[in-house]
């Protein structure tokens, strides 16, 4: 099978690209190993589609490589990769019936005749579609055109990759679940490497092992999800994955306390020191809202509230520090008078980002 | 449970239409169905004469269906022989049409342009161009050694209105069809690469649907259009040599207006009207459950 290398790729759209602005994908560095269930999340525009466009070979990127077990594929076509894709919007081959589409990526590779009608119906059994097998694809519903377009990359038994480039964007809410727990299930029994594009943070983190996150054309963090939660490596992360986002206040830091709203602001102790920060960076504290507890006044950081939004499961508080805007949780049986409360951080979740990129501090508690 | 405002008053939003569709064509229509019941020796005096044209008419053993079914042959094959150039040509002009950049302008353009020529100056220009004595076209031939005249051979008639015909129309086809192909989505192409479809396959299974739509308006306008063709033979040939090129609505109007047989003519134009609709009809019918599914019968148990 696969494992999937980026060496130094890079691309830009317009030709002779002068600076990293030029750059739609800035360089990449990454290894998809074969198995892996990966997501690459980012809002529209930052290149995600571009790097699974260049990985399926439908674009040829500007620098670097891509290997496929060690072998170059740069510029090898999309039909000689050992890849499949599911688009965006269902693709399907309207006048054929279900079962000459799932047929057609063999035909078309001369497969002999028993060997693509056994593989049709087995891969139609795990799609559960054997019952539509002679419908027309065309009367399909959405979510059953895109297991199709899944079907045809999984018949291949060549297949070592399947990219899904945001793939459930036109299914029904309600069937999104299912769809995606059948791909989970498909993924553990197929041993195939599958990277899934989206925008949606909840398909990424449910889908995937390793989440890739990208922003501005640059990958700006590789993890678990419980690592983008816990530790964000960019401001970034810690906004865009969450609901709400991680709270990042200007601040400054000496030694383990930092200091949010300048003189006259509030004081915040660090569990780690922070000696070598860089010099004229932009300093920032960074703290989920999940680990930033509202008790009421004269206990923790002093903070004003503005409005408390009742999610059902969870209360939420928007809040200001020191004249920041910040949302924090208010656990049960907390009863706030008027709009002055404290504000109960956990030292071991507050990470400091200078210039946006997390800055690891020493020491510990 | 209609809960529906019933307001018959909604009618007279109706009426101007209706009023402008009476006097453009059921009124026409009607005198039309008038007099091809009856017979007239001028005068404005009519004699009734029941179904006895359409008798005539159907009949090829008398002068008026012989010349009425000598004409409808030539009229079909001439349509049939377009649709099966222009449509093909068409689609395949359309393919190798450019998809972005200046050059699209230019070739919408340049396409069009056949299209803004108004139809008598067609065939004038078709005229002049393949005269054997002094149009580059005819020249050129006879230079060549392939015997050509146009006003003397049927053959050389016949080539001359087919591609006439062709020069005129192909564009249409071909624009109608470009525009089918442009609103394909890019990842029908991505997709049918990765399953590695050859370019025959990606025409069979992706381009070639897609353009059903745009196909049948197409084929359709056409049809009518060579089917009803008037102007470009009237100028080039005049119906000629002989009656080679004289189609339906040439005959018609020699009818009508050559010899004032107005109730001969009335009830020729009445047929030729039917058969137009009804080809359009199976036309449209045959392409629009093309590749559709069969409604799958329940039976009721």
């Amino acid at each position: 099978m696969a494992s999937i290398t980026l060496d130094h790729l890079a691309h830009a759209y317009r030709p002779n690209p002068q600076g990293p602005q030029d750059y739609a994908l800035k360089e990449i560095n990454h290894v998809w190993r074969q198995g892996g269930a990966y997501a690459l999340l980012g809002p529209s525009g930052c290149g995600k589609t571009t790097l699974l466009n260049i990985i399926s070979g439908l674009v040829i990127p500007t620098n670097g490589r891509i290997l496929f077990d060690g072998r170059d594929v740069t510029h090898l076509p999309t039909e000689a990769r050992n890849i499949a894709q599911v688009f965006q919007f269902p693709v399907v081959y309207d006048t054929m019936t279900v079962r000459q589409n799932l047929a057609f990526p063999l035909k078309n590779r001369g497969v002999p005749r028993e060997d693509i009608d056994r593989r049709v119906e087995e891969i139609a059994g795990r799609l559960d579609m054997s019952a539509v097998l002679d419908r027309k694809a065309q009367n399909l519903t959405a979510d059953a055109k895109q297991k199709i377009s899944l079907g045809r990359g999984l018949v291949r038994s060549d297949v070592a990759a399947i990219l899904f480039d945001e793939p459930l964007t036109v299914i029904d809410p309600h069937l999104k679940w299912q769809l995606r727990s059948s791909l989970k299930e498909l993924h553990r029994s197929l041993d195939l490497t599958m990277i899934y594009v989206t925008h949606d943070q909840t398909e990424a983190l449910t889908f995937a092992d390793t989440v890739v996150v990208m922003h501005d054309g640059a990958v700006v963090q590789t993890g678990t999800p419980e690592e983008l939660f816990v530790r964000p490596a960019h401001t970034f992360v810690g906004h865009f994955i969450g609901s709400p986002g991680m709270n990042v206040l200007p601040a400054s830091v000496e030694g383990r306390t930092a200091h949010v709203g300048g003189a006259g602001g509030v004081a915040i102790q660090l569990a780690r020191g922070y000696s070598a920060l860089p010099a004229g960076a932009r300093i920032e504290l960074g703290v989920r809202p999940e680990f930033a507890q509202l008790a009421p006044a004269g206990a923790g950081v002093p903070v004003v509230v503005k409005r408390i939004d009742d999610l059902g499961r969870t209360r939420i508080a928007r809040i200001e520090i020191a004249g920041h805007p910040a949302s924090a949780l208010v656990p049960e049986g907390v009863h706030l008078n008027g709009d002055q409360a404290g504000l109960m951080l956990d030292p071991q979740q507050i990470h400091i980002y200078a210039d946006g990129a997390l800055v690891a501090g020493q020491g510990g508690a | 449970m209609m809960e529906k405002p019933l307001n018959n008053r909604a009618w007279l939003l109706v009426a101007p239409v209706f009023l402008i569709v009476a006097f453009s064509a059921i009124l026409p229509i009607m005198t039309v169905v008038n007099y091809s019941v009856q017979d007239t020796f001028g005068n404005n005096q009519f004699f009734w004469n029941g179904l006895g044209w359409f008798q005539e008419l159907l009949d090829p053993s008398t002068e008026l269906g012989g010349r009425f079914f000598d004409a409808l042959w030539r009229n079909l094959m001439f349509s049939a022989i377009i649709l099966a150039i222009e449509v093909p040509l068409g689609i395949l002009v359309a393919l190798s049409m450019p998809r972005d950049g200046w050059k699209v302008a230019a070739t919408l353009v340049l396409m069009a342009l056949p299209l803004l020529i108004p139809w008598n100056v067609v065939g004038t220009i078709w005229q002049v161009f393949a005269r054997a004595d002094i149009g580059l076209a005819g020249w050129a031939l006879n230079a060549l050694g392939i015997p050509y005249n146009y006003t003397g051979d049927v053959i050389s008639a016949w080539v001359t209105i087919v591609v006439m015909d062709v020069w005129h129309w192909t564009s249409l086809v071909a624009l109608l069809c470009y525009a089918g192909l442009k609103s394909i989505p890019d990842a029908y192409y991505q997709a049918a690469r990765i399953d590695g479809a050859s370019r025959w396959a990606i025409f069979t299974t992706i381009q070639l649907p897609k353009m059903k739509r745009v196909l049948l308006i197409a084929v359709l306008l056409r049809f009518m259009d060579s089917f009803m063709i008037y102007t470009e033979p009237f100028v080039l040939t005049g119906g000629g040599p002989g009656n080679a090129t004289t189609f339906l609505s040439i005959d018609l109007v020699k009818l009508a207006l050559g010899q004032f047989d107005l109730g001969k003519a009335a009830a020729m134009s009445l047929v030729y009207n039917l058969i137009v609709l009804a080809v359009c009809w199976v036309f449209y019918t045959v392409m629009t459950h093309a590749g559709t599914e069969r409604p799958v019968r329940e039976i009721a148990s």
